[in-house]
């Protein structure tokens, strides 16, 4: 679970806004105060590496890691080349890189303002969790409501543990991948992520085991794991099967602005891991984020990832098909509503014969919101027998949305099958003034519209995901008419 | 007992006047026709009374229980009991017939009321054991890719579901073939009630073979020029509209 919740203080300057819109970007900020038991200041540098180094006591190397990956993110330049000038207003001097376990914080559940109460109502969020993210409770006491499938799965040897426990206590397991998909050197976020990293999920699932629920990054809340930098490695050894969520549709109330993870996932020889994701960052994120996995013979990596909010999010997830007969797919639900920029995509890379890969992507720009999708297809010559099918959909709500489409698909050699398809529509008015005939409000009509839209993608989240996610659209779509 | 009164209705599309200076008062129970050529305002009339912005109405007014209903937006219009059977359906893609008539059904409901799932389905399959209509028919996406006659057929469904008070039933040059033909008859047959009033829009007499009118109204230019039983209808059918306009002529 990678929710930054109000875990951080002031990180960029009020001053700078989004400066395509006119909106105010402080909208949904929600913070408390609470004291750090660790805290690495403000602003970026080796004392900083150093000092979250010790604190996570880490072995020499993790060190040394860190240390490298910190030149690598001064060397590399921002990607603005193609990205977003966006990317140019953060401040990577007003950003707090560390801060771990706080005490209990002051806010008490009186305080929470009435409007996020109403949407946690909405969204069908449980009690105790909406107290967690509205920060009333520092700790989502989620032992108890989970520890049944820590316990089950353990029984099947896996491990589940955080990036800083996972490298301490089984280096033999995941030193030899840490890092390996996704370089520190692949782009400048990733690299800053590799300096700074803290929390996020590492898993192993033994040869053979298929984990039969879903494991879900709930399970172990707590601070660390809601950081910004955090870290996600899953190994799923040859055979095995396993299923992580992460994220919920309940908006994150934080001013920490920058959100840059790595997620990393390995399927070795016959393997299959699904990853799903439900975001729904405050509109002043920049949710920078890189995620890869590496399929191996027979393997099978499934990205499901949905973007909601944020103020500029740059996703592409990607997968290496390594091994013959490996399979990748990668089925994203974008939502970009006034003053959000939405720029996903996904990557998929073929290494190697018979390997096939599927992109859907679904994209709704709402009032002045935008969305990009960003694809890469990449077969070489020398492979034989590779398939693709990209197909990205854009919807646009209101006359001023925007939507942009930048497939790059680089086929060589004649024994592959590769499709592309492509559509951009509108809702129209005479399929609102039919709803609202029926007896729906124009809100209504524009939800029901939008869900439609993505229905086919929505039905392979998990139920409880799906159902939120419903809502989500719902609440979104409210202030869009009129 | 339920009224519609249209009241010297005066209806513009842009700065084009359609219908000028319409008036027709319906009762529950009623099925009225209005006939009439090609472009004379019959489907204007329907959907300025049902609301659509493009449609203003410059003058006159319509009157639900004696009450004006023209302030209202289209789907409060809905609510109050005013159905529209389209002649041209939008289509709706991912929503299933079913979803789409519960979301209708709960937007009637008062707020904090959640509608109950297993009496929704129970009376929805009853409707459509009423009309004949096959159970696998509500898990399609609303319209979409249907033919003319499965559009008729999701038209009358929500209207049993619906249970408008006025139903308005816009059949102007749909080119209905035999079987859509019967399946808006049969339906409309069907939901005839004391609780139902229809307004029946045709250009052709032969949907009046099947559903016979309590009043049959021929419109031209945007007024009612005649109106009669259904031997009106017969009529017209036997004389051609160019009987009412040299009749117009005349008078």
């Amino acid at each position: 679970m990678n929710h930054p919740t109000a875990l951080d203080t002031e990180t960029f300057d009020t001053a700078v806004e989004n400066p395509t819109v006119g909106i105010d970007q402080a909208v949904g900020d929600f913070t408390y105060d609470v004291k750090y038991a660790f805290d690495a200041g403000s602003g970026l540098g080796e004392n900083t590496v150093r000092y979250i180094s010790s604190v996570k006591k880490e072995a020499s190397w993790l060190l040394d890691f860190r240390l490298a990956a910190l030149k690598t993110f001064y060397a590399k330049p921002m990607p603005t080349h193609w990205a977003t000038k966006d990317l140019d207003n953060i401040n990577f001097d007003k950003i707090r890189y560390y801060l771990s376990q706080g005490q209990t914080p002051k806010r008490t559940w009186d305080e929470v303002p009435d409007d996020i109460k109403r949407t946690f109502e909405r969204l069908g969020i449980p009690e105790q969790e909406r107290k967690f993210l509205a920060g009333v409770e520092a700790q989502f006491d989620s032992e108890a409501a989970y520890s049944n499938i820590k316990e089950i799965v353990s029984k099947q040897g896996v491990i589940f543990m955080n990036s800083t426990e996972a490298l301490r206590e089984h280096p033999e397991i995941f030193r030899k991948w840490f890092g390996k998909v996704i370089p520190t050197g692949d782009n400048k976020f990733s690299a800053l992520n590799s300096s700074v990293f803290s929390g996020g999920s590492f898993i192993y699932v033994p040869k053979g085991v298929k984990v039969a629920q879903p494991l879900q990054a709930y399970f172990r809340i707590n601070a660390e794991n809601f950081g910004q930098f955090e870290r996600t490695l899953i190994i799923a050894d040859e055979g095995s099967e396993v299923t992580y969520m992460e994220g919920c549709t309940a908006p994150k109330f934080t001013t920490s602005t920058l959100h840059s993870a790595v997620v990393e996932l390995v399927a070795l020889k016959g393997a299959k891991i699904q990853y799903i994701t439900v975001q729904n960052w405050a509109p002043n994120v920049y949710n920078l984020v890189t995620k890869r996995g590496l399929a191996h013979e027979d393997a099978e990596i499934k990205w499901i990832d949905c973007n909601i909010g944020s103020r500029l999010t740059m996703k592409y997830p990607g997968v290496v098909l390594k091994g013959r007969r490996a399979r990748g797919e990668v089925i994203s639900i974008a939502l970009a509503n006034d003053g959000q920029h939405q720029d996903t995509g996904a990557k998929m890379i073929h290494a190697a014969d018979e390997t096939t890969s599927t992109i859907i992507s679904k994209s709704i720009s709402v009032g002045q919101g935008r969305a990009t999708y960003r694809g890469q297809v990449h077969i070489p010559k020398h492979l034989k027998g590779c398939k693709n099918n990209t197909e990205c959909d854009a919807l646009l709500i209101n006359t001023n949305s925007r939507t942009d489409t930048y497939p790059a698909i680089t086929v060589r050699g004649d024994s592959h099958a590769v499709q592309h398809e492509a559509s951009v529509s509108k809702v129209n008015e005479e399929q609102i003034f039919y709803m609202q005939q029926r007896g729906l409000t124009e809100g209504q009509a524009m939800s029901l519209a939008v869900n439609g839209f993505v229905n086919d993608l929505v039905r392979q989240f998990p139920m409880e995901y799906s159902v939120e996610l419903k809502r989500l659209i719902d609440l979104e779509m409210e202030g869009s008419v009129g | 007992m339920s009224s519609l009164e249209i009241r010297d209705l005066h209806v513009a599309i842009d700065s084009k006047e359609i219908v000028k200076g319409l008036s027709l008062t319906i009762n529950s129970g009623e099925v009225h026709a209005i006939m009439g050529p090609n472009g004379t305002g019959k489907s204007t009339l329907s959907k300025a009374i049902a609301g659509h912005p493009d449609y203003r109405i410059t003058q006159g007014d319509v009157l639900l229980d004696g009450r004006s209903i023209l302030e209202l937006e289209p789907d409060e219009r809905a609510r109050a009991g005013i159905f529209l059977a389209f002649q041209y359906p939008s289509e709706i893609p991912g929503v299933s017939i079913a979803n789409f008539l519960r979301a209708a059904v709960q937007a009637r409901m008062a707020e904090g009321e959640e509608l109950e799932a297993t009496a929704y389905y129970k009376r929805l399959y009853q409707k459509m054991d009423m009309l004949k209509i096959d159970r696998k028919f509500t898990s399609r996406s609303v319209n979409d890719g249907f033919s003319g006659g499965e559009k008729k057929r999701c038209e009358i469904l929500q209207m049993a579901m619906l249970e408008p008070k006025f139903s308005l039933m816009d059949e102007t040059d749909s080119g209905l073939d035999i079987d859509a033909l019967r399946i808006v008859a049969e339906g409309v047959n069907t939901l005839r009630g004391p609780g139902l009033g229809v307004l029946l829009i045709t250009h052709y007499q032969r949907l009046l073979n099947y559903i016979i009118p309590d009043q049959v109204h021929v419109m031209y230019d945007g007024r009612i020029v005649k109106t009669g039983d259904k031997s009106l209808a017969l009529e017209l059918e036997a004389r051609g509209y160019d009987w009412v306009k040299t009749e117009l002529a005349h008078a």
